[in-house]
């Protein structure tokens, strides 16, 4: 009864979110490098991303939810083989 | 009239002049047909504003059909103009301006269109559904297609044709060396056609997953429909790249941003780059829907079922993935080292492995089959010794070191029309041989029919195949003319009078139509050639609601078991049928589309807001509307199938 009432889980996302959110703003007024500030800002990036998906729209919650997983998971390995392939071709592996 | 001087063309022709009064004149004429056959309203209200799966699926495929000829004049005139040395049909600017819109014309305009009108024909009836999930969201798939499509056929006569090659590769594409609109045609045209092509990728993912017929499982659906599957999830990965590269391009061209220039920091192999990482898995979107296609005519026409569906449905997933993985392999030569090369090389050849299963999967299809030899089954044979050739001068090209040798040259191109022609242009005549009957209601006459495989196919060869020997020699890609010691000639000659059968075979098969529709006997019944997939379950042509009943199905094969295996199809009883209203909002936006394209290619900014408050407006008003689509009563259903001769 309380468990419906008060969704726990969403609350407890919702102030994940803001938490992630004050440490990305972190990197704006303190003084760090620009190689620790944008590692900061990536990583709670897609942790972000993750959580907005989860817990506000409702990944895991109907009966899709392996169709979506699936699709999330190819999505991310079609990024990052583009990401990390163009990185290689144009930059690392240029003569 | 200095407004309208940026609307004159920059290298005009006697050519050029003809096609202009030719447009005006075809227009002229169609706009007195329709007005004095009074045919506007039933124009209006039939096609122009309709959701219905089968109608968007003919005006692809009407379209691509358009363009089929438009692109096969510029590649005539390309063989023509190098049929012998010194030419001076076509002079370099033209010659250029020629072999960009006939790559772009042929892929994005015939072959896209082409392979998603034959999806939207045919997807929904294979899984047994009514429509598709979003019909209205199709129809303004096609119809930014074709606003996209009108758009890059009027730059030749307005303002000058995109001449940076269809890949357009900067900087040659950049304000630097391309200061006519043309690549801004380019960017905007496919710009919006691409937009429409990746609504129709969600479009159909979501019809497939979700409204297949009950006890359709996914390893229970047609061989068909797993290739559309697989194609429209490519298209959805593949397509945002295209439109981000596209965008940037645009502000490189018209904004003074440095993407792609060599200067202030920009960098000028990202096009090639971008433009290969949409391109590659493109290629793919248009193979394997013609995979698809292959699989449905050669099981039909051997009388068994399908070899190896599971091996078939693997072998899609997995290129489906490494599509994304090759895409270097387009520019071997453009100075990294070996590593790079080397990864890419290997995963080329990898990708050959999966396609090489499908044709052993269709060779033991016909393996001691009862071949019936029509006209969609020639294309089918035809296929697979062509299509192989093609994809072993494939595995050559991906030796990056020896690709120093072929990169650029006639080789090239001979390889990627032999992959292409006998892969996607082959199926389509396939397909739309084979689902004829299904969209009229007539068969195509067999004999037209079989003289027009044989001249395309010997056509093709005489076109394609002394390209290879030329390239091998070193003749180049593009280049408008040659002198008479290189030698490439005679071969070139060759090429020109295969090219020439080819289009006899075009007029032959626009030809069988024509003579079909008027000497060809109606009341074909609903399976004509004896069919297997559910499609061939309801009428021929198809009623407007597809299936009377959902039909029930418990294998990929559900129409064979029901004719040989006592399978009970429609067990339900009829009932009144929901469908969507029809439209106008999609036809009216995409004309804002093209007004908003047109006026960004030549920067009249006035333009472009207006058609851009047009766009929001017609989304405006799709927000607040209040369709909840209409009901066909079970009274016209029964007069409907009784006017078919009672159905089952």
């Amino acid at each position: 009864m309380m468990k419906e009432l008060f969704p726990i889980k969403q609350v407890m996302g919702f102030v994940f979110s803001l938490v992630l959110t004050a440490v990305a703003l972190a990197v704006y007024f303190l003084d760090m490098s620009f190689q620790l500030g944008m590692t900061i800002l990536l990583v709670t990036a897609f942790i972000q991303a993750a959580l907005q998906l989860v817990f506000f729209m409702h990944a895991g919650e109907s009966n899709d939810k392996n169709a979506i997983y699936t699709n999330v998971y190819y999505a991310i390995a079609i990024a990052l083989v583009t990401v990390f392939g163009t990185l290689l071709t144009l930059i690392w592996g240029y003569m | 009239m200095e407004f309208f001087e940026r609307f004159a063309i920059p290298h005009p022709s006697p050519l050029i002049y003809a096609s202009m009064v030719g447009i005006g004149l075809t227009v002229i004429a169609i706009v007195i047909g329709l007005t004095y056959f009074k045919k506007w309203g039933y124009l209006w209200r039939e096609w122009l504003t309709t959701v219905d799966h089968k109608r968007i699926g003919l005006m692809y495929i009407i379209s691509a059909i358009l363009m089929l000829f438009r692109g096969g004049v510029d590649g005539i005139m390309m063989r023509l103009q190098t049929a012998v040395p010194d030419n001076t049909f076509l002079d370099a600017q033209h010659y250029n301006e020629v072999f960009t819109t006939h790559g772009i014309v042929m892929i994005i305009f015939m072959a896209m269109a082409f392979i998603i009108g034959m999806m939207n024909f045919v997807v929904p009836l294979q899984i047994g559904a009514r429509d598709v999930a979003f019909p209205r969201l199709n129809a303004i798939s096609f119809w930014l297609y074709f606003a996209g499509a009108m758009l890059f056929n009027i730059s030749f006569v307005i303002g000058g044709s995109p001449d940076a090659g269809w890949t357009n590769y900067f900087p040659l594409a950049g304000t630097d060396f391309s200061q006519s609109v043309g690549v801004n045609y380019y960017m905007w045209a496919l710009q919006i056609s691409g937009l429409g092509t990746l609504m129709t990728g969600i479009n159909f993912i979501v019809t497939i997953l979700k409204m297949r017929a009950p006890g359709m499982t996914l390893m229970k659906m047609p061989m068909f429909t797993w290739s559309a599957l697989i194609t429209n999830v490519i298209i959805v990965f593949a397509f945002p790249v295209l439109t981000i590269a596209l965008l940037m391009g645009t502000f490189d061209r018209q904004f003074g941003t440095h993407f792609f220039a060599s200067t202030n920091g920009g960098m000028d192999m990202l096009w090639a780059n971008l433009f290969w990482v949409w391109g590659h898995p493109e290629v793919y979107i248009l193979i394997l829907p013609a995979f698809g296609v292959y699989s449905e005519v050669i099981a039909t026409f051997s009388s068994r079922n399908l070899y190896g569906y599971k091996s078939m449905v693997g072998s899609m997933v997995l290129i489906s993935f490494m599509s994304f993985l090759v895409w270097v392999h387009h520019f071997f030569t453009m100075g990294h080292g070996p590593l790079v090369n080397g990864i890419f090389s290997v995963t080329t050849m990898a990708i050959a492995v999966p396609t090489g299963i499908k044709i052993f999967n269709w060779l033991l299809t016909m393996w001691k089959g009862k071949i019936r030899f029509t006209v969609p089954m020639l294309y089918s044979i035809g296929f697979i010794p062509l299509f192989t050739i093609g994809g072993v001068t494939g595995v050559m090209l991906a030796i990056a070191s020896a690709d120093y040798q072929y990169h650029n040259t006639m080789f090239l191109v001979a390889h990627f029309h032999n992959v292409i022609i006998p892969g996607v242009v082959f199926a389509m005549l396939a397909g739309l041989t084979y689902w004829w009957p299904k969209m009229f209601g007539f068969m195509l006459n067999e004999r037209i029919g079989k003289w027009g495989f044989w001249f395309l196919s010997i056509g093709f060869c005489l076109a394609f195949f002394p390209m290879y020997i030329t390239g091998l020699d070193g003749q180049a890609r593009r280049m408008f003319t040659y002198s008479a010691e290189t030698g490439f000639g005679p071969l070139n000659m060759v090429s020109f009078i295969g090219a020439a059968l080819m289009a006899i075979a075009f007029i032959l098969i626009v030809y069988n139509v024509y003579y079909s529709f008027r000497y060809a006997p109606r009341n074909v019944g609903q399976d004509p050639w004896d069919a297997r997939s559910l499609e061939w379950a309801t009428h021929n042509p198809v009623p407007e609601y597809n299936f009377a009943v959902t039909p029930e199905v418990n294998s990929s094969q559900a129409f064979w078991d029901s004719k040989k295996n006592n399978h009970q199809l429609f067990k339900e009883k009829r009932s009144k049928i929901h469908m969507p209203n029809n439209s106008g909002v999609p036809v009216i936006m995409a004309g804002f589309f093209f007004v908003f394209g047109f006026s960004f290619v030549f920067s009249i900014w006035i333009g472009v807001i207006i058609a851009a408050l047009g766009i929001f407006a017609c989304m405006a008003y799709r927000t607040f509307e209040n369709d909840h689509g209409r009901y066909i009563s079970l009274k016209e259903i029964e007069e409907t199938e009784k006017k078919y001769g009672g159905a089952k």
